[in-house]
């Protein structure tokens, strides 16, 4: 795998190669979040495009300067909104614990649920429309904490359990392919918000130029020790260039080249050690007797719980702790791209695509979901180079001008779905267990 | 007078709409929970089928179109959704012979034939896309409006239009005619029993002299006849795009588990359940109020419960609702 980025990187370009790599990795991780959910426990998850979208919406919550204007013209409204769902949730959990089962408590419930929802978007509206009057163009939401983005890691795991949290308590009771479209629509309803609530978002306007970890391209330019670096690299190539004037300009070319894939190389590190971490993490809990109770509940739930094991609450944990990653991974992912586009987490790239990576690499093995990850994101991207030439090798014979020719050389961005799907089906019809399958070894 | 006129602004902007809409979503719903019954998986293909089938009908279309062959007053699709349906069927049976039938044999759990699903999905969306590609086509031709809303106007001397489309009208006719004809078949044929027999216990209907093959090529059939028609009704009432379709499976498997999945009854009523709740929840009633009440107290906002971007929320809700207090669906279906 690696050798197929190197190949990538002397064949295409370092720049194409470094970021393919940071997506493999940031694949990987959500894979193995993925992986924890249905490996371990056997539960099915098709929500990741949700838990994705909350990560990442803790990068701009962390990382953003707060709008202080924003503040002061709907803050208060918003904190009072924020306060009467509080209260709602309270009163709810109140009168659950205090009064029996009944048809008059579910009512009174709904009652109180609905209620609660026109009041606070009746008391909410003036805030949020002031909110999102505060110069539209710029800002209009009420920015975040202005903090480091790489504390929203930790914030978008936190955010990605919690809402996992919830989802857990409402649907891990139903049978597995009902929990997957439960999730799936429940990723949709989030994906929703986030779209549509702008003065906590943004929503389609979008947050652009997130701060970074990594120093930014133009510094670098400028800095004296990278320049020696570069010219360091590069002085074989360098030194062939006679004339002084030129070979500045080749120095300033590769200097600006050098930037970026310098800056990719900090993102790379980073990535690299959150999977390192979470790769320890997991292997540690596979092979720990909390590792050994979850593969028993997965292959037996029945006899499980006679042995004692709370299935419930373990199946609730697991769910939580999976989606905690997948939110790592979302926040990751913001910060690479140093922007947040609601309009772009589609379930076809977020949740679809993981599973196959799952699916493919090995599920129940935590190398298997790497290895996934890598492979599957790198032939997504490098799918359509592949069938280009595979087209223009088949039809060589065939004039330019031909209809069919140029219509197949015009579509050749779908030829990643074809070859996703093939791949899924033949791994499923004839490594049901995927590429890495599951070992366990009992020591 | 104004009381009329507060009905009129309802039957144009929520009935008609919403009543086309949960015709189309009713469709795909009983495509969804015959599949589930009879196959026994949830397909995430669903969509993507859709869209198969609606791709062949276009394909047609354009062709009788540089035939110079057409309906008149009617648009030509009508004229090809029955070539549509055979390449629909012809891919699905394809697809079952070398996909599922493999995992039937095994008696293979259903979240395995749920990801297979998915798999088919992938392949299915890369074909219509390589074949059609991703733009957004409009195929309708013929006629547009049965009535006009401002010759409602001039002709009834209201203030609000009623307009009515004539891929409304096609819609809600198809959809009373298919599936009067389906009930037909599932309740009063042999097949159709024997089908029911199939879904409701596996052994049972094997011992008394089912053929499981039989019953499979015939649910493919009626899956095919469905997915093309709604797909087709859809398209030509929007616009067909394989990207919208994909989307539209979600209030179609929302429509299915509401009416109780495996019920087929339940998905058709199921359709109009997502579909009046979505537009009824998301419609400005200012206009509506304005005719009702006395002017002193008209309404100042727009009296909207939820702003049309919570649509698709607004079905997705209603299913966790009813998963929660009644899994089987409000019609009951398979108990989960």
């Amino acid at each position: 795998m690696m050798v197929l980025i190197l190949l990538v990187g002397i064949f295409q370009s370092w720049n194409i190669a470094l970021s393919i790599f940071n997506l493999c990795l940031i694949s990987a991780v959500m894979t193995m979040g993925a992986n924890i959910q249905w490996g371990y426990a056997g539960l099915i998850n098709f929500g990741i495009m949700g838990y994705t979208a909350l990560g990442g919406l803790a990068a701009v919550l962390i990382s953003v300067d707060p709008v202080q204007e924003a503040w002061r013209a709907g803050g208060f409204d918003i904190l009072m909104a924020l306060w009467l769902i509080v209260v709602m949730v309270l009163v709810i959990r109140f009168i659950l614990k205090r009064f029996e089962k009944s048809k008059i408590r579910t009512y009174s419930i709904a009652a109180i649920i609905i209620s609660g929802i026109l009041l606070i978007r009746f008391s909410a509206e003036p805030g949020i429309e002031a909110i999102e009057a505060v110069d539209p163009a710029k800002t209009g939401f009420l920015g975040g904490f202005g903090l480091p983005i790489v504390f929203s890691w930790i914030v978008g795991a936190l955010f990605a359990g919690g809402l996992a949290f919830i989802v857990g308590k409402v649907a891990l009771g139903l049978r597995a392919d009902y929990l997957a479209i439960a999730t799936l629509l429940i990723s949709e309803i989030v994906i929703a918000i986030i779209k549509h609530e702008d003065w906590l978002t943004r929503g389609v306007k979008n947050v652009i130029g997130l701060k970074r970890p990594a120093p930014y391209e133009v510094d670098l330019q400028t800095t004296d020790w990278f320049i020696k670096l570069v010219e360091k690299f590069n002085s074989g190539k360098l030194s062939v260039i006679e004339n002084l004037a030129d070979r500045q300009a080749a120095l300033n070319q590769l200097v600006i080249e050098g930037s970026s894939v310098f800056v990719k190389l900090c993102y790379s590190g980073l990535f690299l050690v959150v999977v390192i971490i979470l790769l320890i993490l997991t292997q540690k809990a596979l092979y720990s007797p909390w590792g050994r109770m979850m593969r028993a509940i997965r292959d037996n739930e029945e006899a499980a719980n006679a042995m004692g094991k709370n299935v419930v609450k373990q199946h609730l944990l697991i769910f939580i702790l999976g989606s905690a990653i997948v939110g790592i991974a979302g926040a990751m992912l913001v910060t690479q791209d140093g922007l947040f586009t609601p309009g772009s987490y589609r379930p076809m790239r977020y949740t679809f695509l993981i599973w196959v990576m799952v699916i493919v690499g090995g599920s129940g093995n935590n190398f298997g979901a790497i290895l996934g990850g890598f492979v599957v994101w790198f032939l997504w991207i490098e799918a359509a180079p592949i069938s280009l030439f595979l087209i223009n090798f088949f039809t060589a014979g065939i004039p330019e001008t031909n209809a069919l020719k140029a219509h197949l050389i015009e579509s050749v961005p779908y030829f990643r779905f074809l070859l996703m799907g093939l791949g899924l089906l033949f791994i499923m019809r004839y490594r049901p267990k995927g590429i890495l399958p599951e070992k366990i070894e009992i020591k | 007078m104004d009381f009329v006129n507060a009905i009129i602004l309802l039957l144009n902007y929520i009935f008609i709409p919403a009543l086309t809409y949960g015709s189309q979503l009713a469709l795909g719903a009983i495509f969804v929970t015959l599949i589930y019954g009879i196959l026994r998986f949830a397909n995430f293909a669903t969509g993507d089928m859709m869209s198969f089938g609606t791709m062949a009908t276009i394909l047609f279309t354009w062709y009788f179109q540089s035939l110079g062959v057409s309906l008149g007053v009617l648009p030509t699709a009508l004229l090809a959704i029955p070539f549509g349906i055979i390449f629909m069927i012809l891919y699905m049976l394809l697809i079952d012979k070398f996909v599922f039938k493999y995992y039937r044999h095994q008696k293979s759990p259903p979240v395995q034939f749920a990801m297979v699903s998915i798999g088919v999905m992938f392949v299915t969306q890369a074909v219509v896309r390589i074949i059609i590609g991703p733009a957004d086509r409009r195929f309708f031709d013929g006629e547009k409006f049965i009535i006009k809303a401002r010759e409602f106007k001039e002709m009834t001397g209201l203030n609000e239009g009623l307009a009515l489309k004539s891929t409304q009208v096609i819609t809600i006719f198809v959809t009373i005619v298919l599936v009067s004809l389906l009930f037909w078949f599932l309740n009063r044929t042999k097949t159709g029993k024997s089908m029911k027999a199939y879904s409701d216990n596996e052994d049972l209907a094997l011992l008394s002299g089912i053929d499981p093959k039989k019953i499979v090529l015939v649910t493919w059939i009626i899956a095919g006849i469905l997915a093309t028609i709604g797909g087709a009704l859809y398209g030509l009432d929007k616009s067909f795009k394989p990207f919208t379709y994909f989307n539209n499976m979600l209030p179609i498997f929302a429509a299915a588990i509401v009416g109780g999945i495996g019920n087929p009854f339940g998905a058709f009523l199921g359709g109009y359940v997502i579909a009046f709740s979505e537009i009824l929840l998301t419609y400005a009633y200012k206009k509506f109020f304005m005719y009702v009440l006395p002017a002193s107290m008209e309404p100042e906002g727009l009296v909207q419960l939820l702003s049309t971007d919570y649509k698709f929320a607004v079905s997705f809700s209603i299913l966790v609702i009813v998963l929660l207090y009644r899994p089987s669906g409000i019609f009951k279906g398979k108990v989960l």
